[in-house]
């Protein structure tokens, strides 16, 4: 990438006006930012009695202890085994169906901004609202589905308990999303040129085929994104799984990476284990994407 | 002739069900918004037993008995101040940053830059327990500078890749000409790049404002203090105390939906082009 631009003239040799420009928002990111992040590695290897180290007060130099109960941890399992499932869910279902969906609506003529619209609204919308509307929707007693079950006679169903929690909290997640990823698969549609496809139709490649010999491999950077951000996306689910479902109800089932933190840290007052599983959810982001541009090379040449 | 009418019903039919199709999606996607704002009119004993039917006994009921037990303006003023702050710093700060990248040369860009790279790396989830150290430090727990600094550089990185890379493209010759006539690189900056990037600006806004506005992690963490709640903590509180309320909970959730609903309407185009082209650039 060329950045250079400002060399040749003139305007741009003094370096006063460099620091002024740089300084504020490198700061920012230096304090709020950078140095937390180490700290918070330094103090996953101390006993940490309370956020703040009071006068007098000693950490214990633990090393790996917080490291070897967390692979120890069966909540952990549950939480680390969750956070995967959703990036599965993601992928499959969210860019899943956004990719159907683009394709389709690429196909039609007319209402292509109305479905765009309607599909996207739910992103606007906070998760903790999500959360609280889909809360209505589960509620035992008298809850949305609940009803419709009355309505045909069928028993009422625990749409919370130990087997259903989980699947019931990651359909909204899901749902939620999808109209993000499939506005960028028919923003990358869009991009592809009409002659192609002419140029298929002259040669009798049908419409079905089309999809699978010309448009998947043009959109693969689209999609390189959207499942990138899908599974990383999958590891900072906080709100909603926080709203339906508190503190990972019933019994730790529906912990994810980030409640289980938020739990460990906030209201059980683990700090340095709390700091430890935050480093964990940073290792697993990290792997998970370059695992990912791995598998889907998006620059290649196939 | 034959042929090419049958031709011609082939292809309405395969219509016909790619709109059924896509009008069904769109269903799920507007039903639980038309589902709360129906039922967040009826008494919660309705809400319970008929919640498909429009309100037997229409009632605001349920409107001003959230808007007395809850502070709810008190929480939208919370959360403007929060979000605008954010927005406004971000903009100014990621657009400053980008103006330095991109027009100087200096030993330790590269480093600056992939620093900025690899900031997106961190989850909130990474950095929270330190910053929150710190803010408790200085007292700033239950202020709102404790969430808007975190936000704000939280946002930095990824808006200033989108200036970046919006920036680099534009053609220098309207600086070089405004220096030949004697302008200061602060008046460039100001009467020339912040002007030119207005769309990357606009995308910038939005993104940051909506983030911040639905990150309740932050809030909850930062604010503990009922009065001081933004939104999302208040909303989150709600649930938890008026859960049975159903009446309660579906206004609730309607007076903070509403608002939403209407900026998006008139802003929706600005917004799905905004949130698109920054996550593709990011």
């Amino acid at each position: 990438m060329n950045y250079r631009k400002g060399e040749k003239i003139m305007l741009y040799k003094k370096k006063l006006p460099l620091l002024i420009f740089l300084l504020p928002g490198l700061l920012l990111m230096l304090i709020f930012l950078f140095e937390p992040f180490i700290e918070n590695i330094i103090n996953s290897f101390y006993d940490m009695k309370s956020v703040i180290r009071l006068p007098g007060q000693e950490w214990k130099f633990i090393a790996f202890d917080n490291y070897k109960k967390m692979f120890s941890d069966p909540k952990v399992k549950i939480a680390i085994m969750n956070s995967l499932k959703m990036m599965i869910l993601a992928v499959v279902f969210q860019v899943g169906i956004a990719f159907v969906l683009a394709v389709l609506v690429s196909l039609i003529k007319k209402g292509q901004n109305i479905f765009r619209t309607v599909y996207f609204f739910p992103i606007v919308i906070s998760a903790t609202a999500i959360g609280l509307l889909f809360q209505l929707f589960y509620n035992y007693k008298g809850g949305m589905l609940n009803q419709l079950l009355k309505a045909l006679d069928v028993p009422a169903i625990n749409w919370l308990s130990v087997e259903n929690a989980f699947k019931m909290v990651s359909i909204p997640i899901i749902w939620s999303y999808v109209g993000f990823y499939f506005v960028i698969i028919l923003t990358g549609l869009n991009a592809i040129s009409d002659d192609i496809y002419e140029a298929a139709a002259i040669d009798g490649c049908p419409k079905f085929k089309q999809v699978f010999y010309i448009t998947i491999p043009l959109i693969r950077g689209a999609m390189t994104t959207c499942v990138t951000l899908a599974v990383t996306g999958a590891l900072k689910v906080f709100d909603l799984p926080w709203v339906i479902v508190p503190k990972g109800a019933p019994q730790g089932t529906t912990h994810f990476l980030g409640t289980y933190m938020y739990e460990q840290t906030f209201t059980i007052s683990n700090i340095d284990y709390g700091s430890t599983i935050a480093f964990l959810i940073v290792i697993l982001g990290v792997v998970v994407s370059k695992l990912v541009s791995k598998l889907m090379r998006p620059d290649a040449n196939l | 002739m034959s042929v090419k009418n049958k031709k011609k019903k082939k292809i309405k039919i395969s219509d016909i069900i790619i709109y059924a199709f896509l009008t069904l999606w769109g269903l799920t996607t507007v039903f639980p918004f038309v589902w709360i704002i129906n039922n967040s009119f009826k008494p919660s004993r309705e809400v319970v037993n008929s919640s498909f039917s429009l309100p037997l006994q229409f009632t605001w009921e349920n409107y001003l008995n959230a808007f007395s037990k809850l502070d709810i303006l008190e929480a939208y003023k919370n959360s403007l101040l929060i979000s605008g702050s954010v927005t406004l710093g971000v903009m100014v700060l990621a657009s400053m940053m980008a103006f330095a990248l991109t027009r100087y040369q200096f030993r330790g860009r590269e480093l600056v830059l992939s620093l900025i790279m690899a900031s997106l790396m961190f989850p909130i989830f990474s950095t929270i327990i330190p910053v929150f150290k710190m803010m408790s430090n200085f007292n700033l727990i239950n202020k709102s500078v404790s969430v808007i600094l975190p936000q704000i550089a939280g946002n930095l990185s990824f808006a200033a890749i989108v200036m970046i890379g919006y920036m680099r493209d534009l053609p220098i010759e309207m600086e070089e000409a405004a220096y030949m006539e004697g302008a200061k690189v602060r008046q460039v900056f100001t009467r020339i790049i912040v002007p030119l990037c207005k769309p990357s600006l606009a995308t910038v806004a939005i993104f940051c404002f909506l983030w911040s506005y639905n990150d309740l992690f932050t809030q909850l963490i930062m604010i503990r203090r009922r009065t001081k709640y933004p939104i999302c903590a208040l909303l989150n509180e709600i649930s938890s105390k008026y859960g049975t309320d159903y009446g309660l909970m579906a206004a609730s959730i309607a007076i903070i939906i509403i608002p939403v609903l209407i900026v998006y309407i008139f802003l929706q185009k600005n917004i799905i082009k905004g949130l698109t082209a920054g996550a593709i650039k990011g």
